[in-house]
């Protein structure tokens, strides 16, 4: 793999234009990830799902390299028409069209950077490796003051021209003060066998609001690494929700930074899986400073052999007085062979907090079955009734009504 | 009067030593100390031969670093493996032949080894360094068929039952500090309770490290045949010294068919001074196994001592319908550390496992709650409760939840709660305005907080363990 890495490497450089800075930087990012190379089980985080051996078994030997010079052809008909929208188009990690026709183009600042931050936590290689073969980054800054006016969808596309390719994607979020921005992360696979290594930076300032809706719905048998990372000034706002069903195995990161008083974060997810699909949610949520808070509710849906994990970390600063965390993750398993991890850690230094977590399994209550049965309904329609109300909980705490609407019919709860 | 027994109290009352001329292995980790330690102890080749395997296992094994509590590196070539009073080179026959001084050293502790003086009809064997001391009430044990003794004797006279279930709950080839237990094990005790008896009084142990430099490795092996039932009590304490002192004992229960074991811990090692120098590493494997139907094994502990409490009493629930649970305080002060939980290993059907513990952290100290709960495939209809609650005192200390779960049971149910907090202000201006002082109210406070464990203890410990409490926390308030 070694040789395989530095030649695509070499390729890459050669067909793009890179920036003197940027190549002395994607070289660091390699060798780091050459030292350490894909996370395995004797990681602790990656203690439940081991990235390396699935990719090794579901898709053997990885093309590193990837032609951003080939002009991607977009269907229209995949653009969600429920809703008008601002895109972001992407294809096979390249992004081929912007359009803001809704907002006032001298609100928002875009452009390409030539340079990046280095992946600040070693341990995590595959950052290194989205550095190292990540395509030139765009920024997309929100002035001071402006909201969108419309919310802004992330098409995430991958087309049959890929195969047994690590696709690397990076994009940087810029919130200035008193601005907000409506953000849907849309998936939409055509391809099959990819690992497919995601990094998205949002940096929030005083009183900013930052609404993030990650769907990944089309059955595909891609492999996925997402990590959200995001750092909070004051009173700004974060909400995460996460619905994560289609790729054969994802995993989802989201790391929150609460820097400022009275900022907060929100993270909901749903795994609604099923066949023999691994997916994980980890989140670190980080409170870095007083009378900061966070919430979780992460719901777990398991059919058939599938696995689902939840790592849910609270970390509380010495200096964090008055913190508020809470984190509760459930699931539901539904087949004899699914099975569900979690591992919900509080690590606090501060005494006046008020932090808490809970964590249940099992299986559907049969009293509650019972009940819909005496009134009527198949068992098949009783269960279907129980496990939609059960997801539709953490739905219903998306604060946006418009999206919502839109979310509930796409995953088809109601 | 409450101020100078707090006074009284505030330093470790455990913290002298005895000076009694002591009888060691030369220094240093090597098959010949091994050797030495069988053959003084007069061992068959058979556990010779196991010790030794061991050994050779410990040579490729690792120390593990996984936790959270870190210290410097252990020289194990620079420690006693064997340490005995000079007196027992010729083991007494009864008490009347103790070295006085011995005797002298448990009275200071509250042990009652004389068998006249006993009031609350408790069994003892008392482990002074790496020999086992004394047993008390004996005849009445005999009497119903209960084998309490040292586990050397019990080697010598009951090899059988040694033989058969010896490293059958720890096997040898388990993680490295219980591995190094298997090889180098000096003393410790030996339960046998008969099929269909109900042992009539509480066994103890009393552990006592008095010799500076030596490590402590005892193994205690606890055998509850079918329908028998024991509670069995732990306590421990050495002498205040500047360095640290090892101790990595093995504790290994085995229920049998409806058999149930009580296993209550009250650790009070010398826990270091103000500044976190010296003190105990106590770093403890104990496990238990359900090996029979509808068999129990419950694990109470108060954890107050040491500088360093590494340790998760755990349950293996093999046999069907069985029962394991899990009672835990876990107090730490000054820059004491404690990473402390328990497993719950679901193989059987219909098994049930409950967890409550407590953790209290002060000072500058450091506390962990690590715990695994796994559900099998095949422990259909069982069921987990956990819940941990900390509790922080000041802002310099830390308080740490990691719970592990792990259901691939759809039948089964497992639930996980844990809550972190501070003393509530209403609380205290509630018992203050009653006219407690502030360091009153918070020691009634704690102990409310702590009532759900301190319940599951035997009557005179409870009592012991409630004051411990008390004094574990003097000096923290304020």
């Amino acid at each position: 793999m070694e040789q395989k890495l530095k030649t695509d490497f070499d390729k890459l450089i050669s067909t793009s234009n890179f920036s003197n800075q940027e190549i002395k930087l994607k070289k660091e990012a390699l060798n780091n990830f050459l030292k350490n190379g894909f996370p395995n089980r004797k990681l602790e985080n990656w203690k439940f799902l081991d990235i390396n051996k699935i990719i090794q078994k579901n898709i053997g030997e990885l093309t590193f390299y990837n032609d951003y010079n080939i002009e991607n052809e977009i269907n229209d008909n995949i653009f969600i028409k429920e809703i008008q929208h601002n895109k972001i188009v992407i294809v096979n990690g390249k992004v081929e069209r912007l359009s803001f026709e809704y907002e006032e183009s001298d609100k928002i600042n875009l452009k390409i950077l030539d340079n990046f931050n280095q992946n600040p936590n070693d341990d995590n290689s595959l950052l290194s490796l989205n550095n190292s073969f990540s395509n030139k980054i765009h920024n997309i800054l929100v002035k001071k003051n402006y909201s969108f006016k419309k919310p802004l969808i992330i098409y995430q596309i991958t087309n049959e021209k890929v195969s047994s390719t690590n696709i690397n994607f990076q994009l940087n979020f810029e919130l200035e003060e008193n601005s907000s921005i409506k953000i849907i992360n849309f998936s939409y696979d055509n391809s099959e066998k990819n690992f497919i290594n995601n990094l998205f930076n949002f940096n929030l300032g005083k009183n900013a609001i930052l609404k993030n809706y990650k769907i990944d719905k089309k059955s595909n048998t891609n492999i996925k690494y997402d990590y959200s990372s995001i750092t909070q000034k004051e009173n700004s706002i974060s909400e995460t929700f996460i619905f994560s069903s289609g790729s054969y195995y994802i995993k989802n990161e989201v790391s929150c930074n609460l820097e400022g008083q009275y900022s907060s974060a929100f993270i909901n997810g749903i795994h609604l899986l099923s066949k023999n699909k691994h997916h994980e949610i980890r989140t670190n949520t980080n409170h870095l400073y007083e009378n900061t808070k966070s919430y979780q509710l992460i719901k777990s849906v398991i059919d058939d052999s599938s696995k689902s994990v939840y790592q849910g970390k609270i970390y509380v600063d010495s200096k964090a007085q008055k913190t508020d965390g809470y984190q509760l993750s459930k699931a539901v398993l539904l087949n004899e062979q699914a099975e569900f991890n979690a591992k919900p850690e509080l690590e606090i230094y501060a005494d006046d907090v008020k932090c808490s977590h809970g964590s249940a399994s099992g299986s559907l209550d049969e009293d509650s079955i019972f009940y819909l049965m005496s009134r009527g309904l198949d068992q098949k329609t009783a269960k279907e009734l129980l496990i939609n109300g059960f997801l539709l909980d953490v739905v219903e705490k998306i604060t946006d009504e418009e999206i919502k609407k839109l979310l509930k019919n796409m995953i088809g709860l109601n | 009067m409450r101020d100078k027994q707090i006074e009284d109290l505030k330093d470790y009352k455990y913290g002298f030593s005895t000076d009694i001329e002591s009888f060691k292995a030369p220094k240093g980790l090597n098959e010949e100390v091994i050797k030495f330690i069988s053959n003084i102890k007069k061992e068959p080749g058979w556990l010779l031969q196991w010790r030794l395997k061991a050994f050779e296992r410990l040579k490729v094994l690792k120390e593990p670093n996984w936790q959270k509590p870190k210290y410097p590196k252990i020289d194990y070539q620079d420690l006693y493996y064997y340490s005995a009073p000079k007196s027992f080179k010729e083991k007494p026959k009864n008490l009347d032949e103790l070295d006085p001084k011995l005797l002298e050293t448990y009275k200071k502790l509250g042990i009652p080894l004389q068998e006249q003086k006993r009031l609350n009809g408790i069994a003892v064997d008392a482990v002074f360094d790496s020999v086992s001391v004394a047993t008390t009430f004996k005849d009445t044990l005999t009497e119903k068929g209960i084998i309490f003794c040292s586990i050397s004797e019990a080697i010598q006279k009951h090899p059988d039952l040694v033989k058969k279930y010896l490293g059958s709950v720890i096997p040898i080839t388990d993680h490295y500090f219980a591995t190094l237990n298997s090889a180098v094990f000096t003393d410790g005790s030996f339960v046998y309770i008969p099929p269909n008896v109900k042992c009539p009084m509480e066994l103890s142990t009393y552990f006592r490290i008095n010799a500076s430099d030596t490590g402590q490795f005892e193994r205690t092996l606890i055998i509850a045949d079918k329908g028998s039932y024991v509670s069995y009590l732990e306590g421990c304490t050495a002498p205040m010294r500047d360095e640290n002192q090892l101790h990595a004992a093995n504790v290994e229960l085995i229920a049998l068919d409806d058999a149930e074991i009580k296993y209550s811990t009250v650790q009070n090692w010398y826990p270091g001074d103000k500044d976190g120098k010296g003190g105990i590493y106590n770093f403890v494997t104990k496990r238990g196994l359900c090996k029979g139907k509808n068999s129990k094994i419950s694990w109470t502990q108060v954890e107050t001592g040491s500088a360093i409490t590494w340790k998760y009493p755990s349950c293996i629930l093999k046999g069907d319908n069985s029962i394991g649970e899990f009672y835990s305080i876990a107090i730490t002060n000054n820059h004491q550390k404690a990473d402390t939980g328990t497993k719950m290993i679901h193989l059987g059907k219909n098994t049930k496992s409950k967890i409550i513990s407590k953790g209290i952290s002060a000072g500058k100290s450091d506390m962990t709650y690590r715990g695994l709960v796994d559900i099998s495939n095949n422990a259909s209809n069982s069921t987990n409760y956990t819940q941990c609650d900390s509790l922080l005192m000041g802002n310099k200390c830390g308080a740490h939840t990691v719970p592990y779960i792990k259901n691939k049971n759809s039948n089964s149910n497992i639930a996980h709660e844990a809550t972190t907090s501070k003393i509530s202000e209403d609380q205290l201006h509630y018992c203050q305005q009653r006219g407690l002082n502030q360091e009153e109210a918070v020691g009634l406070i704690v102990n409310g907080f702590c009532k759900e464990v301190l319940q599951q203890l035997p009557m005179e410990f409870a009592v012991e363990a409630q004051k411990l409490v008390g004094i574990s926390l003097e000096g923290s308030v304020g």
